[in-house]
C-alpha cells in the first residue's frame, strides 16, 4: 500500500500535548501548635497503644485452648474477641462488624467530614509519627527545605540515614506486631528471632516493613490522594449540613498583608500569612474551598488561629464549619446547623439494628451445633435382605469447653432402625449415646435402614441429637431414598 | 503491506518504521525502559536457572537423562522427603492405630477419627477408581457398601483381601478360585447353558422357563452345586457368590449370566501391601469395614 498524505483539513495535533503525569513536589508540613495538634498526638498515643498493647492481653478460656485476649486463630479456624469467639460457620458475624463499622464511618462523615481520615486512619497515624522523627533528625519546615537544597555532607548524611533507620525501625515494629493478632504473642515473639516462627510470619511482617516504610516515608500525601479509595466515597456521603474543617471567606475576605497601623476595618480578616498552607500535609491551601485532597486533619485551624490570636482578631477564620453556613453568612442570613438529618438518623439506626442483631445473635448461640450430610454416592443401599440402608455423616461441633454425653435419636420413618459406625447400641433401643470432645468437631457415620417395601423414592426424617444436662437439643432433617417409584 | 520508506514524523518528531495501513503509520517509538530492563533480566535469569536447576535433556554424558543443576533440586526428591516428613508426622498416631484393636480402637475416638479420615483419602486415592466413591460399586466391581460379600467383611478379613488381593499373581496367600468358562471351554453345549441361565434367575425368584428351568436344575446340581452350593448360597472361602439375593456384581441380565457362565469371570484385585504402608492398609480396611458391610 501506498503512502497516503494527510487530508488537507485534518485537524492537526498541538505540537506540545501536555504531561499527563504530574511530578510529586515534595510537601515539608510545619509543626502547628494549637487544640487540634493535642488532640492529634492524643488519638496517636492511644491508637499506637492499643495497637500494640491488645495482643498481649490474655483471656483464659480453658484447658488447651488460646488464651489471647484477641486472635485470628487460622490454622484453629477461630477467631477470639475477649468474650466471643467466632467458629469458621459464624463468619458472618464479622460481616456484621464490618457492616456495623461502615455505617459508623458514615455516621461520621455526615456529620463531621473525614474525621476518619483527619485524625485516626493508620496512614495519617503514621505519617504524623514518620514526619514526627523527620522533624527530630532535620528540624522543621524551614530547616528541612534548606537541608535538602545543600550539598551533601556529613552533617547531611548523618541525618539523612539517622532518619532512614528510625523510619525502618517503626516500620518493621508496625509490620512485626501485626502478625501478634494471628500468632500467640509471647510465642510469636520469641521464635520469630530464634528462626522457628512459620514462614508466612516473616513474609507478612517483612511486606508490611516495606509497605509501612514506603506509605508513611516515602509517598505519604500520594496515598490518600490517588490510592485510597475514601476520599472519592466521601463525597457521595456528605452533603450541605455536614461539618468540614472550612476556610470562613466570609469573614476572611478581601485578604492581603497586614501593614503597621492599618486596622482591619474595611478588609478581610485573613492576612495572606500562608501559615495555614506551610502545616499542610496535603501542601494544599484550604482557602481554596473543599477539595479533594483535603483530609480534614484541623492543623490549618490550629496554625490560623495562632496568628488571629497574635494580630488580635478572634480565632475560628478557619473552622469546623459548612459551606452553606459561610455562604448564608457572606449574604448577610443567619446560618443553620442541622445535627439531626434523616441520613444521620438513618446510619445511626442501622447501626444500632445490626449491632443488636449481632449482640442477641451471640446471646442466643447454641454451646453445640449438628449438620447432618446425607451420603451421595451410593445415593442409598440395598440389603440381601430387600431392607434399604442410607448413610449419613453426622458434623458435630462441640463449642463447650468440657467434653459431653449427648443422645441421638431418629424419627419420621416408620419402622427404621439406625446404628452409628464404631458406637455399639443395645439392640432395640430408640436412642444412644454419643460422646462430644471438648471444644471441637466430631465426624461420626450414621445408618439408617429401613424395610422398603412401602417407601417412596424418596422421604425424610428427623434426626435429633439432645445434651440431656443442659436440655438444649437440635433436630436437623435429612432424605431418605429407595429405589420405590419417584 | 509495508514498504521500506521510513521518515520522521511531523507531530511526534518520530522516525516512522514505514508501515501503513489505510494512510495510519506506524511510529517506531523504542521500547520503555522498564520493559527493556525487565527483559534483560529476564534472559540474565534464564541462564542461571539453567545452570542450578535440571535443565537440558539427553546431553552427551549425563547418562541418557537431563543436567541436574547444581543445586540437586528435583521435583522427585522434593515430593519424597515430603512423605517421609508427612509420614513421622503420623507416626505417632499411625504406630498406636497398629497396635491397637478394633475394640480398641472403637473405644478410642480420637484413634478412631484419625483411622477414619486416613481410610477415606486412602480410600479416594487407590479404591475409588474400581470400587466408586463411598464404595458404590460398578459394573464387575463390587460395592462395599453392602451387606453382601463375596470373600469376607470381617474386618480381618477384608484387611486380608487388601493385603493379598484377589487372584494376584505371585502372591500366595491371595484369594484364589477358578470358575471353569464353560461355554467357552466346550463344557456345556449353548442350550445348556440357557437352560442354566433360567434356573439360575429362579433363585431369586424372577420369571422364567419352568421348563428350562428344570432341565437347568439338573446340569446345576452336577456341574455348579460344588461350589455355589446346593440351594445356591455361594461359598464365601472360594469367592463363590449368593446366587439367590438380589445382587448380581456382573449383571443380572440373562444376556449378562449367559457370558458369565460361559467365559467365566475371575476377576482380579491387586495385592495392596505391595504398594501401601501396614497403617493405611489398616485405616482402608477400618474404613471399608464402616462402609455399612462390615460384620
Ligand atoms: S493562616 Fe489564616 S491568616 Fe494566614 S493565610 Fe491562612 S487563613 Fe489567612
Ligand atoms: S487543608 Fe487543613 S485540614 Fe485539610 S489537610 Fe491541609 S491542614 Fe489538614
Amino acid at each position: 500500500m501506498n503512502h497516503v498524505a494527510n487530508p488537507p483539513n485534518a485537524p492537526i495535533p498541538p505540537p506540545n500535548p501536555p504531561s499527563l503525569y504530574e511530578r510529586r513536589k515534595q510537601i515539608y508540613p510545619k509543626l502547628a501548635h494549637g487544640k487540634f495538634r493535642m488532640v492529634k498526638w492524643v488519638v496517636m498515643a492511644l491508637t499506637l497503644g492499643v495497637y500494640y498493647i491488645v495482643p498481649w492481653i490474655r483471656w483464659p478460656r480453658g484447658e488447651g485452648i488460646p488464651d489471647q485476649a484477641v486472635l485470628a486463630d487460622f490454622a484453629g479456624e477461630k477467631f477470639y474477641f475477649f468474650f466471643i469467639t467466632i467458629w469458621p460457620q459464624e463468619i458472618f458475624y464479622l460481616a456484621g462488624l464490618l457492616i456495623v463499622a461502615t455505617f459508623g464511618l458514615f455516621l461520621v462523615t455526615s456529620l463531621l467530614g473525614r474525621v476518619w481520615c483527619g485524625y485516626t486512619c493508620p496512614q495519617t497515624v503514621w505519617t504524623d509519627l514518620y514526619i514526627w522523627v523527620e522533624r527530630a533528625f532535620e528540624g522543621d519546615r524551614a530547616a528541612r527545605m534548606r537541608l535538602d537544597n545543600a550539598p551533601w555532607s556529613l552533617n547531611k548524611a548523618v541525618r539523612k540515614i539517622g532518619k532512614h533507620i528510625v523510619w525502618l525501625i517503626i516500620a518493621f515494629l508496625t509490620g512485626g506486631a501485626l502478625i501478634l493478632y494471628w500468632h500467640d504473642a509471647p510465642t510469636i515473639a520469641r521464635t520469630f528471632f530464634t528462626g522457628q516462627a512459620p514462614l508466612t510470619a516473616y513474609f507478612f511482617a517483612g511486606m508490611l516493613t516495606l509497605t509501612t516504610y514506603f506509605l508513611a516515608g516515602w509517598m505519604r500525601e500520594q496515598v490518600c490522594t490517588y490510592m485510597c479509595p475514601w476520599p472519592r466515597i466521601q463525597g457521595a456521603l456528605t452533603d450541605e449540613y455536614a461539618l468540614n474543617v472550612t476556610y470562613r471567606y466570609d469573614r476572611g475576605e478581601p485578604r492581603g498583608p497586614l501593614r503597621k497601623e492599618q486596622g482591619f476595618e474595611g478588609r478581610g480578616d485573613c492576612i495572606d500569612c500562608k501559615q495555614c498552607v506551610q502545616v499542610c500535609p496535603m501542601g494544599i491551601d484550604i482557602r481554596d474551598g473543599a477539595q479533594l485532597e483535603c483530609i480534614h486533619c484541623a492543623l490549618c485551624i490550629d496554625a490560623c488561629d495562632d496568628i488571629m490570636t497574635r494580630v488580635g482578631r478572634p480565632t475560628g477564620l478557619i473552622a469546623y464549619d459548612t459551606d452553606l453556613a459561610v455562604a448564608t453568612r457572606a449574604a448577610g442570613g443567619k446560618p443553620v446547623y442541622k445535627l439531626l438529618r434523616s441520613r444521620t438518623v438513618l446510619y445511626a439506626v442501622l447501626m444500632l439494628a445490626i449491632s443488636a442483631l449481632i449482640l442477641v445473635g451471640l446471646a442466643k448461640e447454641p454451646t453445640f451445633d449438628v449438620n447432618v450430610l446425607k451420603d451421595r454416592s451410593p445415593p442409598f443401599v440395598q440389603l440381601a435382605n430387600g431392607d434399604v440402608r442410607n448413610g449419613y455423616t453426622l458434623k458435630l461441633v462441640n463449642k463447650a469447653t468440657t467434653a459431653r454425653d449427648t443422645m441421638v435419636s431418629i424419627s419420621g420413618l416408620p419402622g427404621a432402625e439406625f446404628e452409628i459406625i464404631g458406637l455399639s447400641k443395645p439392640d432395640g433401643a430408640q436412642e444412644m449415646e454419643l460422646p462430644l470432645e471438648q471444644y471441637g468437631v466430631d465426624r461420626f457415620r450414621l445408618l439408617v435402614t429401613a424395610p422398603a417395601a412401602s417407601l417412596p423414592h424418596r422421604s425424610s426424617l428427623e434426626i435429633t441429637v439432645l445434651d440431656p444436662v443442659t436440655g438444649e437439643s437440635h433436630t436437623r432433617s435429612a432424605a431418605f431414598m429407595t429405589a420405590g417409584a419417584k | 503491506m509495508s514498504d521500506k520508506h521510513t521518515e520522521i514524523d511531523a507531530h511526534s518528531g518520530v522516525e516512522t518504521t514505514g508501515h501503513t495501513w489505510d494512510g495510519i503509520k506506524e511510529l517506531n517509538n523504542p521500547l520503555p525502559r522498564w520493559w527493556l530492563i525487565v527483559w534483560y533480566i529476564s534472559i540474565a535469569w534464564a541462564f542461571i536457572y539453567m545452570v542450578l536447576m535440571p535443565a537440558i535433556p539427553a546431553l552427551p554424558g549425563f547418562g541418557g537423562t537431563n543436567t541436574p543443576g547444581v543445586l540437586g533440586l528435583s521435583d522427585r526428591t522434593l515430593v519424597a522427603e515430603k512423605v517421609v516428613a508427612m509420614n513421622a508426622e503420623r507416626s505417632v498416631a499411625s504406630q498406636r492405630l497398629m497396635a491397637a484393636s478394633l475394640t480398641e480402637i472403637q473405644n478410642d475416638l480420637n484413634l478412631q477419627q484419625f483411622a477414619m479420615a486416613m481410610g477415606e483419602s486412602a480410600f479416594g486415592d487407590n479404591c475409588a477408581t474400581c470400587h466408586g466413591a463411598g464404595g458404590r460399586g460398578a459394573k464387575g466391581y463390587p460395592m462395599l457398601a453392602d451387606d453382601i460379600w463375596l470373600w469376607s467383611g470381617t474386618l480381618d478379613g477384608i484387611e486380608q483381601t487388601l493385603r493379598h488381593g484377589i487372584r494376584h499373581e505371585g502372591d500366595d496367600a491371595t484369594r484364589f478360585s477358578a470358575m471353569p468358562a464353560f461355554g467357552r471351554d466346550k463344557l456345556l453345549t449353548s442350550s445348556e447353558i440357557d437352560d442354566l441361565v433360567q434356573h439360575v434367575l429362579s433363585f431369586s425368584d424372577r420369571d422364567t422357563d419352568a421348563s428350562a428351568a428344570a432341565q437347568g436344575s439338573t446340569i446345576f446340581a452336577v456341574q455348579c452345586a460344588s461350589c455355589h452350593g446346593v440351594n445356591a448360597k455361594g461359598d464365601r472361602n472360594i469367592g463363590a457368590p449368593d446366587l439367590t439375593d438380589a445382587e448380581w456384581i456382573f449383571g443380572g441380565e440373562p444376556a449378562d449370566i449367559t457370558a458369565s457362565i460361559s467365559n467365566a469371570r475371575n476377576a482380579h484385585m491387586p495385592a495392596w501391601q505391595d504398594r501401601l504402608d501396614d497403617p493405611t492398609i489398616k485405616a482402608l480396611a477400618l474404613y471399608v469395614h464402616s462402609l455399612g458391610g462390615g460384620e
